[in-house]
């Protein structure tokens, strides 16, 4: 689960980690009011959005007076940033940060995230702040510097100080950093973190460190432990059939063809995919009903394919395991029968209970292309396709 | 159905010996299964569930610990059907007694609790399989898992997969054309697991009666890169290998919480040159695995 920047450094600053002065507007006016109460200007005015690449897409505004940012506010509330990562639909901004523009002595790079392959936390640290990480560890990665947390001792104190030294930084400094990492990896572990990041880290010309901007995504899978970071979830950046799915604990990501797929497990959704594309079609979705799905969220899922206008045909594929295939066929003869559907859909079942979900079909009154075999159901997909643009 | 033991034949991980505890067997999926485990063969010899020990699930007796269960009936496997809350301290409670093949079924453990459970892991012979797996099967002899057992049948193809549905599209697409399995493990769809790929091509790699090794990837991380190595300096049976997730937009997870693309790792594409490169056969098209591997045998037949 991802927050907004500001969401994310209300909570490094209740971990002891500096950041900037600022206030949070929901419209010119109090950006307005917002730059006032900080009195001193320069400002920076920056878009709330789930998306990286604020700055090059325009929603990062520096400005001199609180005249200029509420202009700023005026012109980009309301609208939708479409940046490097936010998918060509964009994100809608609906509150922005005013803050007070630091000057910069230097800027540095602080982020933690798990190691896959080692199995523990990692923090990764760099002297090239404000850049992707991904890029300094690309162009320079003697400049990225790295350190294992051991999961049972956790986080000891001579590897951060041997982060802040590799660094280059000395005296006073070397603690300061060392203090902000042990606090972001407790933050880490407190909030079950996937991934948190200070990018830039700064050090002022009064010599103080302060998050410049910060980005905490969370563990989905940990929160049902964290209904105080369920609460900073914002609909409004996600895509409101995604939202729809969620409720209901699918998988679901909306895409551009018209191929509507249900398919049991998520390599099979995406061999799934691959498949269609392979046919000469396009996907309109990702959908995992999951390896232990209902037949409500058997329903959900298909009323969900439904609702998609790009959608032309529906592709079930389903190969049970722990989802039985009769669950399976309970749930879409009863969604079919909810809504009356009128598109061409091809299903293709196969595992346990299979037979019992074949019945079901073969029993709705409804009509169902059933296939059996990949190739098969691929082929049959893309005649239905076929069929469709005809009419 | 039921086959009759192969003591002959070979398989990994587990075989017709094997005793299977089933942590979790009173809840809806582990009653499901273990009934479906024990039609299909697999020695279920005891239940855990915390305060119900002492009734019987069916003919299986059911202890309250790990320990209680192992100490009674000489289990040395476990299969872990446990809500995500409690299911990395089930798996530690498997190894703390010892077990030695613990499957943990369970999707959606927290990623810190699963971290906790391999540190806890360290130093002991146990193996984890998963979690968030299908399970392992040695095709006739033992199931330990939530795979369909008719789909399989023996042979010696090793199969091993980070897909639960997947694999048993593969599966069925090997057992229609006559190709049996020696043993089908799935690896888990998790960012951290227990056995990887390259754990598993070890022990393939060993087993007399396995012949060649289908991997079936997926887009995220990094196992197919490191199994591509170690095929390349260890390996002399022939690898054919699936990736899933070529049409993935990048930056989006799919379902698993391993499968995403970020910052230009773990994309299809570079796994698919990765493998390619190091000779192992790539099929594109997951309708045609089967084939695939019917003619890398066919070839090495006449070779």
């Amino acid at each position: 689960m991802k927050i907004h920047e500001y969401q994310a450094k209300a909570l490094i600053q209740s971990y002891g980690i500096p950041i900037p002065r600022g206030h949070i507007a929901k419209n010119p006016e109090d950006t307005l009011k917002a730059a006032q109460a900080i009195k001193k200007g320069p400002f920076v005015v920056k878009a709330q959005v789930h998306a990286g690449g604020r700055g090059k897409a325009g929603g990062i505004s520096i400005v001199e007076t609180p005249v200029e940012a509420e202009a700023f506010a005026a012109e980009i509330l309301g609208t939708r940033l479409i940046t490097g990562q936010s998918g060509d639909e964009g994100k809608p901004v609906h509150t922005l940060l005013v803050e007070e523009a630091l000057l910069s002595k230097m800027e540095v790079y602080l982020g933690i995230a798990i190691d896959r392959s080692k199995g523990c936390p990692v923090i990764l640290a760099s002297a090239r702040g404000g850049m992707e990480i991904e890029k300094v560890a690309e162009e320079s990665p003697g400049m990225v510097i790295t350190e294992e947390v051991h999961p049972a001792v956790g986080l000891r104190p001579f590897q951060s100080s041997r982060i802040s030294y590799g660094i280059q930084f000395e005296g006073r400094l070397v603690k300061k950093m060392s203090a902000i990492i042990q606090n972001l990896y407790r933050l880490f572990i407190d909030k079950d973190c996937s991934l948190a990041e200070i990018n830039p880290l700064v050090v002022t010309r009064d010599g103080e460190m302060v998050a410049l901007d910060a980005k905490l995504n969370f563990d989905d899978y940990a929160l049902f432990r964290h209904p105080d970071i369920v609460a900073l979830r914002d609909l409004s950046q996600e895509n409101p059939l995604e939202i729809e799915a969620s409720k209901y604990n699918l998988n679901y990501i909306k895409l551009k063809g018209n191929v509507g797929c249900m398919v049991n497990g998520a390599g099979l959704a995406m061999a799934t995919m691959d498949l269609i594309k392979l046919s000469g079609a396009e996907p309109a979705n990702f959908l995992d009903v999951g390896g232990g799905a209902t037949a409500e969220m058997v329903r959900e899922g298909f009323k969900l394919l439904l609702f998609d206008e790009e959608v032309k045909v529906i592709f079930i594929n389903i190969f049970g395991g722990i989802l039985r295939c009769d669950t399976l066929a309970k749930g879409v003869v009863e969604a079919a029968k909810e809504l009356s559907i009128d598109l061409p859909t091809v299903v293709r079942l196969e595992g346990t209970n299979v037979a019992e979900g074949r019945k079901i079909f073969a029993e709705s009154g409804l009509e169902f292309t059933i296939a059996s075999g990949l190739g098969e159901a691929a082929s049959k997909v893309a005649l239905a396709l076929r069929g469709r643009s005809v009419l | 159905m039921r086959y009759a033991p192969c003591r002959n034949e070979m398989s990994i991980l587990i075989d017709q010996n094997t005793k299977v505890i089933i942590q979790g067997i009173t809840g809806g999926e582990g009653a499901f299964h273990a009934r479906q485990m024990k039609e299909y063969g697999t020695k279920v010899v005891a239940g855990v569930t915390p305060g119900k020990g002492g009734q019987k699930f069916e003919d299986v007796p059911v202890f309250n610990t790990v320990r209680d269960a192992v100490e009674n009936t000489g289990a040395n496997a476990s299969a872990i059907f446990v809500p995500p809350p409690f299911a990395a301290d089930a798996i530690m409670e498997a190894v703390d007694a010892k077990l030695e093949t613990v499957v943990c079924l369970t999707e959606g453990i927290p990623t810190l609790d699963m971290i906790a459970a391999k540190q806890f892991m360290k130093g002991t012979n146990s193996k984890l399989i998963g979690p968030n797996t299908p399970g392992i099967i040695s095709p006739g002899k033992c199931k330990i898992g939530v795979m369909a057992g008719y789909i399989h049948i023996p042979g010696r193809v090793g199969v091993t997969s980070r897909s639960g549905t997947l694999t048993y599209e593969v599966v069925d697409q090997l057992t229609k054309l006559g190709i049996g399995q020696s043993s089908c493990v799935g690896i888990g769809g998790d960012p951290i697991i227990g056995l990887s790929f390259v754990d598993i091509l070890k022990l393939f790699e060993k087993d007399k009666n396995t012949d060649i090794v289908i991997i079936i990837g997926e887009i995220g991380g990094r196992a197919e890169e490191e199994a591509a190595d170690f095929f390349r300096k260890n390996m002399s049976k022939p690898v054919v290998a699936f990736i899933a997730g070529i049409t993935s937009p990048p930056g989006r997870r799919m379902g698993h919480a391993g499968a995403i693309v970020s910052g230009g790792v773990g994309g299809a594409r570079e796994k698919i040159d990765t493998l390619e490169k190091t000779g192992i056969t790539v099929v594109k098209n997951p309708a045609e695995i089967g084939e695939t591997v019917a003619r890398v045998l066919a070839v090495r037949k006449f070779a």
